[in-house]
């Protein structure tokens, strides 16, 4: 125990350094401003933004990074709360009471109550996280190729139970990432696969990045352009200190909720793949069960604002937990985030904790930090961003646009793959509308080598024996896996059975984080 | 086109991609089963993935003619009408500043695409619309070229050449 406080305390010293300290405010700055623009959440803006990482050290550049996936949980509130247009997929609980509260003329409070919720969010979960990953890690490091493989099952499983979209889509899309990461030459026998219309450029396969940027770069914005026609409407905000005041004495009163929705939050993040988007859902509606006046939810319940707000901080640092110990990434970000750690050549997983703690204790470190510095800057220049939502659409996208083309470029050379990247954020555009849910593809893609290659190996090793995977003699953490796999994947024919769904529109099941 | 068909258009669609990556497979001739000694054949995750990629496809068509998904029963157009024009303008304007991109080089496409964009669909100012792609043109530039040393595309050697002359005045006397 004492070892994990020396660990930390030297984590802190590092995410002190010049640099480093930089990256925390830089990645804050940049997460507040992409998480409050509408349409923009923390996934797209570590995406876009991940090419030009390649400028500083490994450390830093997963530092900036986490600081962005933070500062974009607060910063989507900003949006949610003055313009009813959820910042990102993980606020779109926010917009249900924080909208609300706003027309009322209570957006000031409605804000204050976002930010206070996410800091005391993004606290709770990094404490769990601190005190979990060391043993998670010293568990993984027992693990072979048939619980690896068995964890993407379950990764894969928590889209399709929990994602709330058409299953036979999600199935669908899964695959399709799978089977897009089989393109090029395959690693164990050297042969070419899938190298369409024999076109030598595929040879190299399609990069995760290509598809990331493409589907939440290029998609994302033709998405919002079809969806606002470029113009958005604003609710002007003021603050004093003298308000702040008394909006803090009225939060104290919804702290047990906050709590809880941090706590729902982080084991929420850390199941793989379900991120910040479902965990703050979940927090809502748990909020509103557990209300002693649940029906004034949906007309500005500061609670309904609280509680989903305290999850996604909490769900986006549970969320780097299993990338971190067990090399799963635990929503669609930190599958991006895992894709550039492998670009930098860390190989997330248990080792990484051997092999390189500086790193790993640094980003832990300045997780505390960002925490702080985010809500420091988030009460302090929410007037200078709600007139930075301002900005029209017209200016942003073909900046983002712009940005998209030359960080694939930057990236891999190759005018190939900014063709790539455009033919994929056209299709991924298009297959969303028709409700195919996008990020299991890119899950999908991220994991689809480490997959295949565990698959191959347990099954040489067992001499094509299938049962491996199940045997609880000598796997029984792979069997546990499956197991739960199979009781998420029939989770929702259960519901089905048991409550009519209403169908349910594209937009809200596009995970952002 | 509605959403209806659209669904049925994109589940055949995908089904004959499916299908075709699964004849890719056996056309290149790798195995899709145990290879004695070796373990399972390099053909094997592709084609038994993609094999369930049809699957789900065919169950989407079966689904489309009972309407049980939304989309199926959705005679509504796909894309938005009013907003189609700005979507299509936006994708196609990208698609010729990546065309350009090998004829005049990065900058002035990019140049020509903020410009245009800003100016014809944003009806912004000249002021403004000069300013944000001076800034643009000079970050890219900065950021990718200079602190990333990234070779960005500069076009036919006529455009090249002009360019070289700035990263030769850069090498010179910035650095």
């Amino acid at each position: 125990m004492g070892e994990i406080f020396d660990l930390l305390a030297l984590g802190l010293l590092h995410a002190f350094e010049p640099l480093n300290f930089a990256m925390i405010i830089a990645g804050c700055m940049a997460g507040l401003f992409i998480g409050a623009m509408p349409g923009l959440g923390s996934v797209n803006g570590v995406a876009i933004l991940l090419p030009v990482t390649f400028l500083v050290p490994p450390t830093a550049a997963i530092i900036f990074l986490a600081a962005l996936y933070y500062g974009a949980m607060y910063g989507g509130a900003i949006s949610s709360i003055t313009l009813g247009i959820p910042g990102a997929s993980t606020a779109v609980a926010t917009v249900f009471d924080g909208r609300p509260m706003a027309q009322k003329g209570e957006a000031n409070q409605a804000l204050m109550a976002a930010a206070v919720a996410s800091f005391i969010g993004g606290t709770i979960s990094i404490v769990l996280f601190t005190l979990f990953a060391p043993p998670l890690a010293d568990v993984a490091l027992k693990f072979g190729s048939q619980e690896e493989f068995a964890l993407m099952i379950l990764a894969f499983a928590t889209f399709i139970g929990l994602g709330g979209d058409d299953i036979p889509k999600t199935i669908f899309s899964i695959l399709l990432g799978l089977v897009l990461a089989a393109v090029g030459f395959d690693i164990i026998s050297g042969k070419p696969r899938l190298i369409f219309f024999d076109m030598v450029e595929f040879q190299r396969g399609i990069g995760f990045l290509v598809l990331a940027i493409g589907i939440y770069g290029i998609g994302e914005m033709l998405w919002t352009l079809e969806q606002t026609g470029g113009k958005v409407k604003l609710d002007f905000v003021k603050t004093t200190w003298k308000e702040f005041r008394q909006h803090l004495r009225v939060i104290k009163k919804y702290l047990p909720t906050t709590s809880l929705g941090s706590g729902l939050g982080f084991f929420v993040g850390t199941l793989p793949a379900a991120g910040a988007t479902p965990a703050s859902l979940m927090a809502y509606g748990l909020a509103k069960t557990f209300s002693k006046d649940p029906e004034t939810f949906g007309k500005g319940n500061i609670a309904g604002v609280a509680a989903p707000e305290a999850a996604n901080n909490a769900a986006s640092t549970g969320s780097m937990l299993p990338m971190i110990t067990l090399g799963i990434p635990g929503s669609p970000t930190t599958a991006i985030l895992l894709g550039g750690m492998i670009i930098w050549g860390l190989r997330p997983g248990p080792l990484l904790f051997q092999n390189n703690p500086d790193f790993v204790w640094s980003l832990i470190g300045s997780m505390y930090v960002a925490n702080f510095v985010t809500v420091a800057l988030n009460l302090a220049l929410i007037p200078i961003f709600v007139r930075v939502l301002a900005m029209p659409f017209t200016i942003l996208t073909p900046i983002i646009f712009i940005l998209c083309f030359v960080g694939v470029f930057a990236t891999t050379d190759r005018m190939f793959d900014v063709w790539l990247m455009l033919a994929l954020g056209a299709g991924g555009y298009l297959l969303r509308k028709l409700n195919y849910p996008v990020a299991p593809a890119v899950l999908a893609i991220v994991l689809g080598p480490l997959a295949e290659r565990s698959m191959r190996q347990s099954l040489i090793s067992s001499q094509g024996d299938l049962t491996t995977f199940i045997n609880p003699a000598e796997h029984p953490i792979a069997l546990g896996c499956i197991l739960i796999a199979i009781v998420l994947m029939l989770y929702p024919i259960w519901l089905n059975i048991h409550r009519k769904r209403a169908a349910r529109s594209g937009g809200e099941s596009h995970w952002q984080g | 086109m509605s959403t209806r068909t659209a669904e049925l258009l994109a589940a055949i669609g995908l089904l004959v991609f499916s299908l075709g990556m699964m004849w890719s497979i056996h056309a290149d001739g790798l195995q899709i089963g145990w290879v004695p000694g070796r373990g399972p054949g390099s053909g094997v995750w592709p084609f038994w993935l993609s094999l369930g990629m049809a699957l789900t496809s065919v169950w989407t068509v079966v689904r489309w003619f009972r309407k049980t998904t939304s989309e199926s029963r959705n005679e509504t157009p796909y894309i938005d009408p009013d907003h189609l024009p700005l979507v299509a303008v936006s994708f196609i304007g990208l698609t010729v500043m990546v065309v350009l991109v090998s004829f005049v080089g990065t900058y002035i496409s990019i140049a020509l695409f903020l410009g245009f964009y800003m100016r014809v669909i944003g009806k912004h100012s000249w002021g403004l619309t000069t300013a944000t792609v001076i800034g643009m043109v000079l970050m890219v530039y900065f950021l990718f070229e200079w602190q990333l040393s990234k070779y960005l595309p500069k076009g036919l050697p006529i455009f090249e050449d002009g360019f070289l002359w700035i990263d030769n005045f850069r090498w010179t006397y910035l650095m």
